[in-house]
């Protein structure tokens, strides 16, 4: 156990303590986990793009930031680059024909040197609040909660809004069947395109906001995102459905993702709080996806199982 | 007049070049005027879904021209196509999106072919609009507008895919065995409500089917496909006086040996 435990007592305290800035920092996950949302639920692919566009956010916002750029300027600028981002991965998938999981790892891949690039080949880049204007801080942690709610509220409702328009309308109908968006009239690639670059926007941007809240961009900082945003889509669904159960429409789902934010990074205070390895999360985190995907599946598979189907039969050969 | 459809001397090989080459269609030539309501037999492999693909732009064909009420469409992809044609598929799964709202996939249908812009994508004018144009299903499906299309049988999506289908008044309406997938009561249902939309707005209508006796009941014109060629036609009075036996000969005729293979295929 020593190898995940570490040495001491545990105080109620100290845990509660950990929980605002926990809450600031998942907020700012789920607002990253809308990004993922709107490819995995909304196109049904798994975008690998947004472990580098994170990144790219994150060091893009940073850089501006520390030649004196208006944070929210920078923040903007974050957002463009992670779109560009996403918009490679697109013309990849639907322009060269390269599978859509492939084309975010090659996207992803290659966002690395362009991370590196944009810090000036250094690995990381600090940005301190005591000598510059920062969007949120984990120094002012009440500040960044306040800060925080009013921009997830914002993109709640701005993509509520989207995805009630004709164009948004469109973009549910190429995830849902794209035979029938065809038949319709709709381009489902330029859709895909669309969705992927509006999709890493919003992740880019995430990843300047985190930068900022840490204090420093790094060339690891998204190493995993794509995971903890599965992780806040699904957990924030199921945690939605139980709380609100038929109440439960669009503009909930997508609280409810952030949300989900909130909800793992608030485990990940009390796995930190247990003194649970640091290192050990991302182990935990994937198993918690990994559980997260397979019940639902299992649920469907245990009502019409060959092992079932097997056993039962015995009754009529015996 | 001008003609709705006109295909002239399309041919479509797949698999050009390999053990598998197949050319299904073969300098095909069809014309369909205004209001005419065409529907196609043949055997398994006759080309008679191809067609239809052809016509859709699924793919594009190897040569030939497609001409939909005097446009060249035959350079444009499926989606640039749809501001003139109307699809029912064979899989009632395939016409309507499960997880959006009976509503939305109307919506959604309303606005085919047509630019998606940033407004409003389902209005609740329109809400009422699409109640009044489900009572003409007869399902009861006016008073389930806000429920998720996956929770509706095949039959009922079939039908939900011809109103969408119907919408914006298409120049032609392709109909792909789309009562085949169901059971034969459903079938007869949605073959009636489909007589009584093209009856109703005009259209011009091209069903395939592998049932003979809808063939001749449904529609102004017959057309009998065989290896990628149209071997007969029967339009008005003669098409009424067919019957199953006579379509019977005339297949064994010029199908010859193979007729006894194919001859299961089709339903009297």
């Amino acid at each position: 156990m020593h190898i995940l435990l570490a040495r001491g007592g545990l105080n109620v305290m100290t845990l509660l303590g950990t929980f605002p800035s926990g809450i600031a920092q998942g907020m700012i996950w789920g607002i990253m986990a809308l990004g993922v949302y709107i490819t995995f639920r909304m196109l049904d692919i798994a975008d690998l793009t947004v472990d580098g566009s994170f990144t790219t956010g994150g060091a893009v916002a940073v850089m501006l930031i520390t030649s004196g750029t208006n944070c929210w300027i920078a923040l903007a600028a974050a957002s463009v680059a992670g779109l560009l981002a996403g918009l490679t991965t697109g013309i990849l998938h639907t322009r060269l024909g390269i599978p859509a999981i492939l084309s975010g790892i090659l996207t992803q891949f290659a966002l690395y040197s362009i991370n590196l690039a944009i810090m000036g080949f250094s690995a990381n880049k600090a940005v301190s609040v005591d000598r510059y204007v920062l969007a949120v801080s984990s120094r002012y942690i009440n500040a960044a909660l306040i800060t925080g709610v009013i921009i997830a509220v914002a993109l709640v409702s701005a993509l509520y809004w989207y995805f009630g328009t004709e164009h948004g309308s469109a973009m549910r109908a190429t995830g849902n069947n794209p035979d029938m968006s065809k038949a319709l009239g709709i381009n489902i690639n330029s859709m895909k395109v669309i969705g992927l670059a509006l999709s890493n926007a919003l992740v880019a941007f995430s990843g300047g906001l985190m930068a900022q809240y840490q204090g420093f961009a790094d060339i690891n900082m998204g190493r995993g995102a794509i995971v903890i945003g599965l992780a806040a889509v699904i957990v924030g669904e199921v945690f939605g459905e139980m709380l609100l159960k038929k109440r439960m429409n669009f503009y909930g789902r997508l609280l409810s993702v952030v949300s989900g934010g909130i909800i793992y990074y608030l485990v990940v205070c009390v796995a930190l709080w247990l003194k649970i390895n640091s290192n050990m999360l991302k182990l935990m985190t994937a198993i918690i996806v990994v559980i997260f995907l397979a019940v639902p599946y299992l649920q469907s598979v245990s009502h019409a199982s060959f092992k079932k189907a097997g056993k039962n039969s015995l009754k009529e050969v015996r | 007049m001008c003609a709705m459809l006109e295909l002239k001397n399309v041919n479509k090989t797949f698999n050009a070049g390999t053990i598998n080459e197949k050319h299904v269609l073969k300098d095909l030539n069809l014309t369909m005027e205004e209001g005419d309501f065409v529907t196609v037999i043949g055997g398994n492999g006759a080309g008679k879904s191809t067609m239809l693909n052809a016509i859709a732009g699924v793919w594009p064909v190897d040569s030939g021209a497609i001409l939909v009420d005097g446009n060249n469409i035959t350079g444009l992809p499926d989606f640039k196509r749809a501001p003139y044609i109307g699809r029912v598929f064979q899989d009632p799964m395939m016409g309507t999106a499960p997880d959006l709202q009976i509503g939305e996939n109307l919506a959604l249908a309303a606005r085919r072919g047509k630019p998606r812009s940033l407004r409003w994508g389902f209005t609740k004018k329109e809400a009422e609009n699409y109640r009044e144009s489900l009572k003409i299903l007869g399902l009861g499906l006016e008073d389930r507008i806000t429920q998720k299309v996956g929770l509706l049988s095949g039959g009922q999506r079939q039908a939900v895919t011809l109103l969408m289908a119907s919408y914006q008044n298409p120049k032609l309406l392709l109909l792909d065995e789309h009562t085949a997938a169901l059971d034969p009561k459903t079938a007869k249902k949605v073959l009636d409500i489909t007589k009584q939309i093209v009856a109703d707005q005009h259209l011009t209508a091209l069903m395939v089917t592998h049932n003979m006796k809808d063939a001749i009941a449904t529609g102004n014109r017959l057309i009998m496909m065989y290896e990628g060629r149209i071997i007969f036609e029967a339009a008005k009075e003669d098409k009424k006086k067919l019957t199953v036996d006579d379509l019977m000969r005339k297949f064994s005729e010029v199908a010859g040996e193979e007729f006894s293979n194919d001859q299961a295929l089709l339903t009297r």
